[in-house]
């Protein structure tokens, strides 16, 4: 397989496989643990997981640059949610001292499909994009928060994510290496 | 929001009064401002949405592993994947044969194969699976094979468990809604030609097949 050949294709797969796939997880998880918080927290990890490595993928296939400030850094994730999960969140909501701002998504192929039930229904199943959020960020050494503010899964009209920046990571070598 | 809609109805001549409470309107509810309409209220998408495979990759790549910090062997593994594939299968029974079946069932169990290696394949994977065969043996095996399942594109098996075949996920698929639309059988996921889903049914299955054919 040449460089060339698969730099720019994004290859495409049904949604429902990864809303019924991320689901049967889901599901799974709350079987396993007792606790619906623990199982919120593990979904973040799982985000954080993918997006350490996403990151990765993403500027591999756009062959984007340095961001400027928070502003480009919210466009290029926007950009991004339009690759991986093709919707196209507005970014709004800004603090007035530009460190925080909001996703707002009015569709998310990650919710297709699902109903929480009343037991759990402080479960934060969208997590896994905070998660994936915080995890492609820190790779470009960028520490931030990112919590869900909204959720449709909860009766609210949109799902709103909120991404609130922390520092900037020094670079650090990483160990054994020099 | 407690009004109660009142409807005057006539039966046999004689004017009947029906309450119907406001919780029962769930027309009203769906109206409202907020947006509490349930699920069902939403016309079923057409299954046409998509998202990156990256994304995918990385999501079944997680999958695996938590399935994995869960076990200590192989085998173990392989049921986890199997049991999150039963899971996803069951839900596609309804889903696939409302939507491109508008809602009727297969009784026959040909058809029911093809239906997995054509409909489902194709609107779960984007296309048909490559292979369908009986077993010259046992004429309750059939053979589902493809050369690279889409979940194991991204996978290198280390050597120590070369006998890990993540597409067993997909065989638990085939497992419940087979299982599901009354065709219950054993699916399983082997590492031959590509991948080779064996599908073992029930004997019952069999013999209500042939009934069903001399009739």
């Amino acid at each position: 397989m040449s460089r060339s050949s698969t730099r720019f294709d994004v290859k495409k797969v049904n949604s429902e496989l990864v809303t019924l796939t991320y689901g049967a997880l889901v599901a799974q998880m709350i079987k396993d643990m007792d606790n619906v918080d623990d199982v919120s927290k593990q979904l973040e990890r799982l985000g954080y997981n993918m997006g350490i490595r996403l990151i990765e993928d993403f500027l591999a296939k756009t062959g984007t640059g340095r961001c400027l400030d928070l502003k480009d850094t919210a466009d290029k994730i926007q950009s991004a949610f339009k690759m991986y999960l093709g919707i196209q969140p507005n970014v709004t909501n800004w603090s007035p001292s530009g460190d925080e701002f909001s996703f707002i998504l009015d569709s998310n192929p990650l919710t297709e499909l699902v109903e929480l039930p009343d037991d759990i229904k402080t479960l934060k199943y969208c997590n896994v994009i905070c998660g994936a959020i915080r995890g492609a960020l820190e790779m470009v050494q960028l520490d931030v928060q990112s919590w869900i503010i909204q959720d449709q899964l909860k009766g609210d009209q949109n799902t709103e994510i909120r991404v609130k920046f922390i520092r900037r990571l020094e670079d650090a070598m990483p160990a054994g290496e020099d | 929001m407690s009004t109660n809609l009142t409807l005057k109805s006539y039966v046999k001549g004689v004017k009947v009064k029906i309450n119907i409470p406001q919780k029962h309107l769930y027309f009203k509810m769906s109206l409202s401002g907020r947006n509490r309409s349930s699920i069902l209220d939403k016309p079923l998408s057409k299954g046409k949405g998509e998202v990156s495979l990256s994304c995918f990759a990385l999501l079944f790549s997680e999958v695996v592993q938590y399935c994995q910090n869960k076990s200590q062997t192989v085998p173990e593994l392989q049921n986890r994947l199997h049991d999150l594939g039963k899971r996803i299968g069951v839900k596609l029974i309804d889903l696939y044969f409302v939507r491109e079946r508008a809602g009727k069932r297969e009784i026959k169990l040909l058809n029911i194969l093809l239906f997995v290696k054509s409909t489902l394949w194709k609107a779960l994977f984007g296309k048909e699976a490559d292979k369908l065969e009986h077993s010259n043996d046992d004429e309750n095996t059939y053979y589902l094979m493809e050369k690279e399942p889409i979940v194991n594109r991204f996978i290198s098996v280390p050597r120590d468990k070369s006998s890990l075949n993540c597409a067993v996920l997909i065989a638990g698929i085939v497992e419940a809604v087979l299982t599901g639309t009354g065709f219950p059988a054993k699916v399983t996921a082997h590492w031959h030609k590509g991948t080779t889903y064996m599908v073992k049914f029930e004997e019952a299955v069999v013999a209500r097949d042939k009934n069903l054919e001399e009739r």
